[in-house]
């Protein structure tokens, strides 16, 4: 299958810095993809290069089907980009900017005015439709570019940051839509630095530092893998004796936590397998059973740790 | 539909036009200073040229008027959007420069010959009928392409200050309206006057101004359109290929 984006060795150096290091990767029709990386790691700038914004020095990027740099306007008219910062012209309304939008992206007028009723119903800003965008609150104004991106029902959505230092409706508004385009079809390349909302969100995320790829996988294969031993918690109706439990297959320590054993493991499904043995045995009843995974988050810092360019 | 096509283009083109004159050109302040621009110019050229006719002073005042409202605020629109980060997303908008820069050029030619039609109106009030309308209407239309190439070619060096290419502009503009034979004559021009004369395209459209409203000409009406043509077609491909070139260092 065809990816929507191939990103091969793509290379930016700005001076004698070397922003993004051939970076390459796939993204895979009807994916979340997640970008992550600290400040400064080439994030934007790899998002920049992908969008056509700014030309990659060396290394091709794909984009449904169309290199950005040679079929730049077919590559582009595939896919919507909602930039980090609010760029709809202030100066004109809602409703002008979504128009605007349209004309840019060959709406008849009658499409691109039943496209910006919807979204703008959707976003809940069609009662300010003909208010000038100036007026708007960072959530409206980052609602407005979500729907200026999506006016041509692009396969491809690219977000950079969509809901930085937005108040509690506005992000639950956008991510639940974003959640609803997926299941609709649309691909998201989404660049975030919030760890929770790539892990609630995404099929694959990538991790970039100093401009190079250091990690591709799905969340929970990504934390997983930076940490080989595992930690369960688990709790008994009655007392059992912690020498027990930490005979069992794979248990390589059992210490008790108040009315809970955490259990530290090599092998998390042999290490349930026999606690369920055990109960069995010893006639006592599970009461909890959580398996204590590490976070996106600790993934992401010890991938990115140490390194800052 | 083929985005990339001519026609997809050039309705693009079009839009981003229309979002110039909208945002820039038809705000009261533009629209105040372009009216009154070409009335202090005329005050300013009838008061101070008393040995001069009238019928010589107006059409200069209609090239000076064409010159300075095509090349107003193209030069600095770039430089505003980029600050904002509007470009960024025109850019990354299925648009080529191309239909950019020559949208851009549509919102200053329009705003350029509505202005200029207030001179032809000044000039008409004062009794100065054209003799060659065709002409006339041939030549504002033409420097108003070429005055609007200009302007979007001093808006290609990448910068978000827009006091810049401002700056840069009304360097460029003055000098041309002291050797274009605005004020003097071409014929009393010393030949070096004449010869920095001939490399301003303001030289042959007040000319053939000058032609339509008196019938006199320096040059042959001929060789004022075919130069002005010329120049129009240079300045609009070398500023679409300098936009090219530094677009992405706006970015």
């Amino acid at each position: 299958m065809t990816p929507v984006i191939h990103a091969s060795d793509l290379t930016k150096v700005f001076g004698t810095s070397t922003a993004v290091d051939h970076v390459s990767f796939d993204v895979q029709e009807g994916e979340i993809f997640g970008f992550l990386g600290p400040n400064g790691a080439g994030k934007t700038t790899t998002t920049r290069m992908l969008n056509g914004v700014i030309p990659p020095d060396a290394g091709t990027a794909i984009i449904l089907g169309h290199d950005i740099r040679s079929e730049p306007v077919l590559a582009k008219q595939g896919f919507g980009v909602v930039p980090e910062t609010s760029n709809a012209y202030v100066d004109l309304t809602a409703w002008q900017n979504l128009m605007l939008m349209g004309e840019l992206y060959g709406l008849a007028r009658a499409r691109a005015v039943e496209r910006s009723s919807d979204l703008l119903g959707m976003l809940g800003l069609l009662e300010k439709k003909d208010q000038k965008v100036q007026a708007y609150s960072k959530g409206m104004k980052q609602r407005l570019i979500l729907a200026m991106a999506l006016i041509h029902e692009p396969e491809l959505l690219f977000l950079d940051e969509p809901t930085s230092g937005l108040d509690v409706q506005s992000t639950h508004m956008i991510l639940s839509l974003l959640r609803d385009l997926n299941q609709h079809g649309t691909t998201i390349f989404l660049t975030t630095h919030n760890m929770e909302e790539a892990n609630q969100l995404c099929h694959r995320v990538g991790i970039i530092r100093a401009g190079k790829i250091v990690a591709i996988d799905a969340p929970e294969k990504l934390k997983t893998a930076i940490d080989r031993v595992h930690r369960i918690e688990v709790s008994f109706d009655q007392g059992v004796s912690g020498d027990a439990l930490a005979e069992l297959s794979g248990v390589t320590s059992a210490e008790r936590t108040g009315d809970k054993w955490q259990i530290t493991t090599q092998d998390k499904d042999a290490t349930i397998r026999a606690l369920v043995t055990f109960t069995e045995q010893h006639g006592t009843a599970i009461v909890t059973l959580n398996t204590l995974a590490p976070t996106l988050d600790e993934a992401f810092l010890l991938l990115t740790q140490g390194e800052r360019p | 539909m083929n985005p990339a096509g001519l026609h997809e283009q050039v309705r693009r083109a079009w839009a981003i036009a229309k979002k110039d004159i909208r945002l820039y050109y038809a705000k009261n302040s533009v629209l105040i200073f372009g009216i009154l621009m070409p009335v202090f110019l005329f005050l300013a050229f009838f008061a101070g040229s008393s040995q001069l006719p009238l019928t010589f002073l107006l059409p200069g005042l209609v090239g000076v008027t064409l010159l300075f409202t095509a090349t107003a605020l193209s030069p600095a629109i770039y430089a505003w959007e980029g600050r904002h980060g509007t470009l960024e997303r025109l850019v990354s908008c299925p648009v080529t420069i191309e239909a950019m820069v020559f949208g851009d050029m549509i919102a200053s030619i329009l705003f350029g010959i509505g202005i200029t039609l207030i001179t032809v109106f000044i000039a008409l009030a004062f009794g100065l009928f054209p003799l060659h309308g065709i002409i006339l209407v041939v030549s504002i239309l033409l420097a108003a392409c070429c005055f609007s190439a200009i302007g979007m070619l001093l808006a290609a060096p990448p910068t978000s200050e827009p006091s810049t290419p401002m700056t840069l502009s009304l360097l460029i503009k003055f000098p041309l309206i002291f050797i274009s034979g605005i004020f003097v004559p071409l014929d009393q021009l010393p030949s070096w006057g004449l010869a920095l004369s001939a490399c301003s395209p303001l030289t042959y459209f007040t000319d053939l101004v000058r032609y339509s409203f008196t019938g006199e000409h320096y040059f042959p009406v001929i060789v004022d359109i075919i130069i002005l043509a010329l120049i129009t077609l240079v300045f609009t491909a070398g500023t679409m290929y300098l936009h090219k070139r530094t677009m992405p260092q706006r970015m």
